[in-house]
């Protein structure tokens, strides 16, 4: 029997990650927290961040009584975005109420507006916003146009002698997510971001842990390769990212409504390549700290990063080519766009072969690095 | 990087027939400039238990870590089973069970798992089946469900061993295996001890304890690195040049006191009632005694110096040197 064949190379990882699994099991709270983790992390952020604003506090300066002026407020108030609070008198209390924070906006519909926009003079509405918040005031600025667009249009109707009953519809040219919904953004996203969050810290600890329960210098002393425990330690975590991603796509579904356009086995496939490169990555930390905290640590270091430049919080067209380049050599920033391709565009994997083969490469260099870390002595 | 080397056949791997399983030369390893293991030279014989002595700190782990391959010499050369402690690492880790002084099986699985892991990471035939064997030799049968973190010291180290001589090693590197260990449970663990090594298995064993020495083959003596004295245990004691005289009576303590500040006394000992006193130069000895000689109560006797009178000398002897 010869101890470096193919066959004994198996065992060894399959006894690897036999113990793992064995020891993930035991320890019971660490495996609850990684199946509550990720739903909770889904309902905290899918139902708590949304960046689309409702019931906007809103004040309008009305200078005119007119058809299209009570149309424009109707179809206003029927949309969730503003809240109509306040009709003023005068001017100056425009800027008391933005002043005051009692209004986020205010809308004044200004003398003659009805004849100017029956003549085809394109008066103008003036709208005021408090842009202190401006994600909050950007996305709302942004349906107004459509809500006054819709409200005109009607108020038209009417004078042509059609009387029918207002239908209010806000219509908004935004593909991919027609409600313009942050839910449909965030869900794909968090999905990422939990998933590169438990992992990495998952195999962060796993040589840190050894080492420090001082079951390391056991394992050197036996025949075991590098290249055999890092592959038995990661093994397991592979079947509990996966299960999280299912855990966190089924709650999508069902409770935030995000669909899956595309195909779910180019979905799951990239899935499973996206968790190999956190598992990786943090199995390469652990070969680099010398204790769990260090672990901990460096996980956390690189976490930050994977939030902010991977395009899950701010776009990632906007950032600077410098801060795009550190974004392209995260895992997550490819993930998401796959994630949000399939899901909510419906591409399928030829659609994603650049931002596979990155995940496929950033595997790679993090086993390379991890292997050739490896410390087989106590040196 | 090893994960690279190719399959060998088992014959070229089998280590030459010779009777010196360890045979290392002037092995030195420091760690930040402290030199820890000095120019260490040592043969061990097959089926011989060679125990190594020598106080905390002395290079005995470091020693033994050498030669399991879990650390690179500084310079140095050596065997360990006819294969090279440099570049053979990996063969030797086939066939070597070290157990280290630390626990070092895992706490969170059972007695059965541990000893399952260890038989398929060694690609033993049926893990199971060797496991089982494992478990009923150690008497632990009914009990092989528990956690390992749960057994007591004495069992631990049973399961220890257990582990270690699952994959039927050649050579056993033994790092204080009874510390902490209860008398009955040192005992028994000395007899598998001697029953392994009748069965050809070779041991190198550290310890503490003067009667677990006594209880070894051939000694060897370790202090700041250096590898003061080998050899049997009557050879160690001879090498000590050491004159004793034992002295009985009531209330020694002063006496000792009194005694430890006369010339030509190097070393005073109690056991109990008595007082071992003892001298490198036997008419220097002699000399100091004899005023003490004619007190009231006390009976002198000359005695042979135990292993741990030689030992306690190496000891003092070696501070004055190497301090």
């Amino acid at each position: 029997m010869s101890v470096d064949g193919t066959g004994g190379a198996f065992g060894r990882f399959w006894a690897m990650t036999t113990k793992e699994f064995i020891q993930m099991t035991r320890d019971r709270i660490t495996l609850a927290t990684m199946i509550m983790i990720p739903v909770m992390q889904l309902f905290l952020f899918g139902f708590a961040i949304n960046s689309t604003p409702h019931n906007l506090p809103t004040a309008v300066l009305m200078r005119e009584t007119s058809d299209v002026g009570r149309s424009i407020l109707a179809a206003l108030e029927n949309t969730d975005f503003f809240d109509i609070r306040f009709v003023l008198q005068r001017e100056e209390e425009m800027d008391e109420m933005l002043q005051s924070g009692r209004a986020l906006f205010v809308i004044e519909i200004p003398e003659g507006f009805e004849r100017a926009l029956r003549r085809g003079e394109q008066p103008a509405l003036l709208v005021a916003a408090d842009a202190t918040d401006p994600v909050a005031a950007s996305s709302a600025l942004g349906a107004l146009s459509g809500i006054v667009n819709t409200a005109l249009a009607r108020d038209r109707q009417v004078t042509m002698g059609e009387p029918t009953p207002p239908a209010f519809r806000i219509v908004q040219h935004r593909r991919y997510n027609p409600a313009g919904s942050s839910t449909l953004n965030i869900v794909p996203g968090l999905l990422g971001t939990i998933l590169t969050m438990t992992l990495l810290i998952f195999t962060a600890l796993s040589v840190t842990r050894e080492v420090e329960r001082g079951t390391m210098e056991n394992l050197l002393s036996m025949p075991i390769r590098p290249i055999e425990i890092m592959l038995g330690k990661i093994a397991p975590y592979v079947l509990i990212g996966l299960l999280q991603a299912v855990l966190i796509i089924a709650a999508g579904f069902w409770v935030f409504g995000v669909p899956i356009l595309g195909d779910p086995a180019s979905l799951s496939l990239l899935t499973g390549l996206f968790v190999l490169a956190n598992l990786s990555i943090g199995y390469t930390f652990s070969t680099v700290a010398t204790n769990q905290l260090q672990a901990m640590q460096m996980a956390m270091m690189f976490f930050l990063p994977n939030i902010l430049l991977s395009g899950f919080m701010f776009p990632f067209a906007g950032m600077p080519a410098w801060a795009q380049w550190i974004g392209e050599a995260l895992p997550l920033t490819h993930y998401i766009r796959i994630v949000r391709a399939i899901m909510l565009k419906g591409a399928d994997l030829s659609d994603l072969t650049t931002d596979a083969l990155a995940l496929a490469g950033l595997t790679g260099i993090a086993m390379l690095i991890a292997v050739r870390r490896f410390r087989r002595t106590l040196d | 990087m090893t994960a690279a080397a190719p399959a060998l056949p088992e014959s070229a791997e089998a280590p030459p027939a010779r009777d010196i399983v360890i045979d290392v030369h002037e092995l030195t390893k420091s760690f930040n400039g402290r030199t820890v293991v000095d120019h260490v030279s040592m043969q061990v014989g097959k089926g011989r238990i060679h125990g190594f002595l020598g106080p905390n700190g002395s290079g005995k782990t470091t020693t033994i870590r050498l030669l399991c391959g879990l650390l690179t010499p500084d310079s140095g050369t050596g065997t360990c089973l006819g294969f090279d402690i440099l570049t053979e690492s990996d063969r030797i880790r086939r066939r070597v069970g070290y157990m280290t002084q630390r626990f070092s099986l895992y706490q969170d699985l059972s007695i059965r798992e541990n000893l399952e892991f260890v038989a398929r990471i060694y690609n033993l035939p049926d893990p199971r089946g060797k496991a089982q064997g494992a478990i009923d030799r150690l008497g632990l049968k009914g009990r092989e469900n528990q956690l390992a973190g749960n057994l007591s010291g004495g069992w631990k180290q049973r399961l220890a061993l257990g582990a270690c001589i699952l994959p039927q090693p050649a050579l056993l590197l033994l790092d204080e295996p009874t510390a902490g260990v209860d008398p009955q449970a040192r005992r028994e663990f000395w007899s598998e001890i001697h029953a392994l090594a009748a069965e050809g298995l070779s041991v190198l064993v550290s310890t503490h304890y003067m009667d677990e020495a006594e209880r070894c083959h051939e000694i060897a003596y370790i202090a700041y690195g250096k590898l003061l004295v080998t050899g049997t245990v009557d050879e160690v004691i001879a090498a000590s040049h050491l004159y004793t005289w034992t002295v009985t009576g009531a209330d020694i303590h002063p006496l000792q006191m009194e005694l430890e500040k006369t010339g030509g006394i190097d070393m005073v000992a109690p056991f109990g009632t008595s007082l071992h006193v003892s001298g490198r130069d036997e008419t220097a000895l002699e000399a100091a005694i004899a005023p003490f000689r004619s007190r009231a109560g006390l009976t002198w006797q000359k005695g042979e110096p135990t292993l741990e009178d030689a030992f306690i000398d190496l000891m003092k002897r070696s501070e004055d040197n190497f301090r």
